[in-house]
């Protein structure tokens, strides 16, 4: 892909280091350019799709252009549960992330800072539990959960993320934590603190974006649980998004033009809070795992 | 990277001094180590009730002949006690040399380990590949990365139905395959494609995030290496091979278990691109997911079964990573 700089050196001394030449710049260009589409493609294609007024608009996509409409938004929007969806993905993943992260938060610290016996097997359960597949917990899960009533609740299926979300946090604290200097808790037991209120009125305040970061994936990571969701919630108006999109298309019918026009709206607000926290994420995901 | 908290450190030395009775011992760690253990008592407590006891619970399932007909359940007002009984590990025994192993678990193990091998390479390399391509002086450098990265900005279960759609018979894959002169095969319902559209909507979604990894870790490596090498005639993939390779094993070691872990779990894909069609595109964790809950009667002690199984799977997996890790030395 890129020529080599040693050989084209030779030819135009000037061109600085990194620089490529006119032919590796046009073949990046035009590699990248593809993959940008083909990344693209499938988002703006709903998109396209959601404005076609019949169910069957997707089979003929050329005729969409013609008859380009903003009614299977406005019918999303005033027949269909999507504000009973919305409330419940709210909080279910508001649930999640609040429980996720205060229980998380103090677990991550003691793991960063102190060793003390079980230290080791503590981080391998909550590195393991971060890793379970959804198959080991859903069966007992359901029963349990069908004998105490939460089956179809939000109570149950925020318990059910917290498995997930809690040990990842934790993992994902600890390694924020890690990044914070020791000098600062010495500091703060010279002054006289305890272990806990050096966490509490030095290191809590300076992690604000590890914090922020491990809501933020905690909220995701519950608003995209798909599983889980299917399973225990039974009535309509209870769904999350990730239910609720599904009802559109069910083996009898399936209403594709508004499945796209709810799948464009869910979409909107969720990428560009995604984009918006994007570069935090990357470095929080890969950074616990690396310093294991 | 970590120390230890500065006050039990002091105390180190007198108790090794004095060789105490267990008693003694205890007490003293209760002493030195009460802030740890309280500070994560609630995340011990927390997955002690929502992981611990329905892992053992679900333990107890598998060795039942527990369905949906014989569990408790609340039909109105009536509760009906569960009447299933212990049968012993005949579950394992029928998944594992069963009559049936061969064509269930064996096939749907050798596709899983296909899955999850296919797509964490397809992630890699062109994660790589991209990502490399990025990590140049470029114009347009940030619009390309912001379009890269929408596949894993848009929620999955968004993105799974534009591709049920763009797959279908007649969807525009197959439109623009047919313009072109190529076979339209049939995404959705040919066992073989079916695997194929599977693994290609997974590489799409998951490429962005190992391109963003390696982006971060390929802008960590010192430019005086790349220099060092170029001054010392190194050819380009010589560079790549001996200076951007090693710069980035402890990124790659960290993205290709986690990819190996979320490909092998991977349900949301399957589960939506398919529905409850495709059996021969299942891989064993939406399997255990369809004998659960998928058919009538569901069959719970077979899914738990498949459960335990696939995490025995992953553990066995993982401990020998770390190991291999730690022999290569790329763990700190």
């Amino acid at each position: 892909m890129t020529s080599s700089p040693s050989t084209s050196a030779l030819r135009k001394p000037q061109r600085r280091r990194g620089e490529l030449g006119p032919v590796a710049r046009v073949g990046t260009h035009v590699t990248l350019s593809v993959a940008s589409l083909i990344a693209l493609f499938p988002v703006i294609w709903l998109v396209y799709l959601s404005l076609g007024p019949d169910k069957d608009d997707y089979l003929h996509p050329g005729g969409i252009a013609a008859k380009a409409t903003l009614d299977n938004y406005w019918f999303v929007l005033t027949n269909t549960a999507f504000f009973d969806w919305l409330w419940s993905t709210m909080v279910v993943a508001g649930g999640t992330t609040l429980f996720g992260v205060m229980s998380a938060a103090t677990t991550g610290y003691a793991v960063s800072r102190m060793r003390f016996p079980g230290h080791r097997p503590l981080m391998w359960v909550l590195l393991l539990t971060q890793a379970f597949p959804i198959a080991v917990l859903i069966v007992p899960m359901y029963e349990i959960f069908s004998r105490l009533r939460l089956v179809d609740s939000h109570l149950g299926l925020i318990l059910v993320n917290c498995t997930t979300i809690v040990p990842y946090c934790s993992w994902l604290l600890k390694g924020y934590f890690d990044t914070i200097p020791i000098e600062i808790d010495e500091a703060g037991m010279i002054d006289g603190l305890t272990p806990f209120g050096t966490f509490w009125r030095l290191i809590l305040p300076l992690a604000r974006p590890g914090l922020a970061v491990a809501a933020f994936y905690a909220f995701i990571t519950a608003f995209a649980e798909v599983a889980f969701a299917s399973t225990f919630l039974l009535d309509d108006s209870k769904y999350t998004f990730a239910v609720g999109l599904q009802s559109f298309v069910s083996e009898h019918d399936a209403q594709w033009n508004l499945m796209a026009a709810t799948a464009v709206l869910i979409a909107i607000p969720v990428t560009i809070f995604f984009y918006i926290v994007q570069r935090h994420v990357v470095t929080g995901l890969t950074a616990g795992g690396v310093k294991g | 990277m970590t120390l230890t908290a500065p006050a039990p450190a002091a105390e180190t030395p007198r108790s090794r001094r004095r060789a105490p009775r267990p008693f003694q011992r205890v007490r003293d760690s209760y002493r030195r180590y009460w802030y740890a253990y309280a500070m994560v008592a609630p995340v011990v407590i927390v997955l002690g009730v929502l992981v611990g006891y329905p892992l053992a619970r679900g333990f107890y399932l598998t060795l039942t002949n527990a369905n949906s007909l014989n569990s408790a359940r609340t039909i109105g007002a009536n509760t009906i006690d569960a009447t299933y009984e212990f049968i012993g590990l005949s579950n394992y025994a029928e998944i594992l040399w069963g009559p049936a192993a061969y064509d269930r678990f064996w096939s749907l193990f050798v596709w899983t380990i296909v899955w999850t091998v296919t797509c964490v390479v397809l992630h890699y390399v062109i994660g790589l590949g991209l990502a490399m391509l990025l990590n140049q002086r470029l114009r347009g450098r940030v619009a390309y990365r912001l379009l890269l990265i929408l596949p894993w900005a848009v929620p999955t279960f968004v993105t799974v139905f534009a591709w049920r759609i763009m797959l279908a018979d007649a969807g525009v894959i197959n439109t623009m395959l047919g313009t072109i002169g190529l076979a339209e095969p049939s995404w959705l319902e040919n066992p073989t494609w079916q695997r194929i559209a599977a693994i290609m909507v997974n590489t799409w979604c998951g490429v962005p995030f190992m391109m963003l990894s390696l982006l971060g870790g390929l802008q960590s490596i010192d430019e005086n290496l790349y220099e060092a090498a170029e001054i010392d005639g190194a050819s380009a993939w010589q560079r790549f091979r001996h200076v951007t390779l090693p710069g980035l094993s402890s990124v790659s070691s960290t993205v290709v278990l986690l990819g190996v872990i979320w490909t092998f779990n991977q349900f949301a894909i399957i589960f939506l691109l398919f529905g409850n069609t495709a059996p021969d595109a299942q891989i064993l964790v939406t399997w255990a997911y369809r004998l659960g809950f998928g058919q009538q009667p569901r069959d719970f002690a077979m899914s738990a079964a498949y459960g335990v199984l696939l995490l025995a799977i992953l553990i066995v997996f993982t401990s020998f990573y770390y190991r291999w890790l730690k022999r290569n030395d790329q763990l700190a």
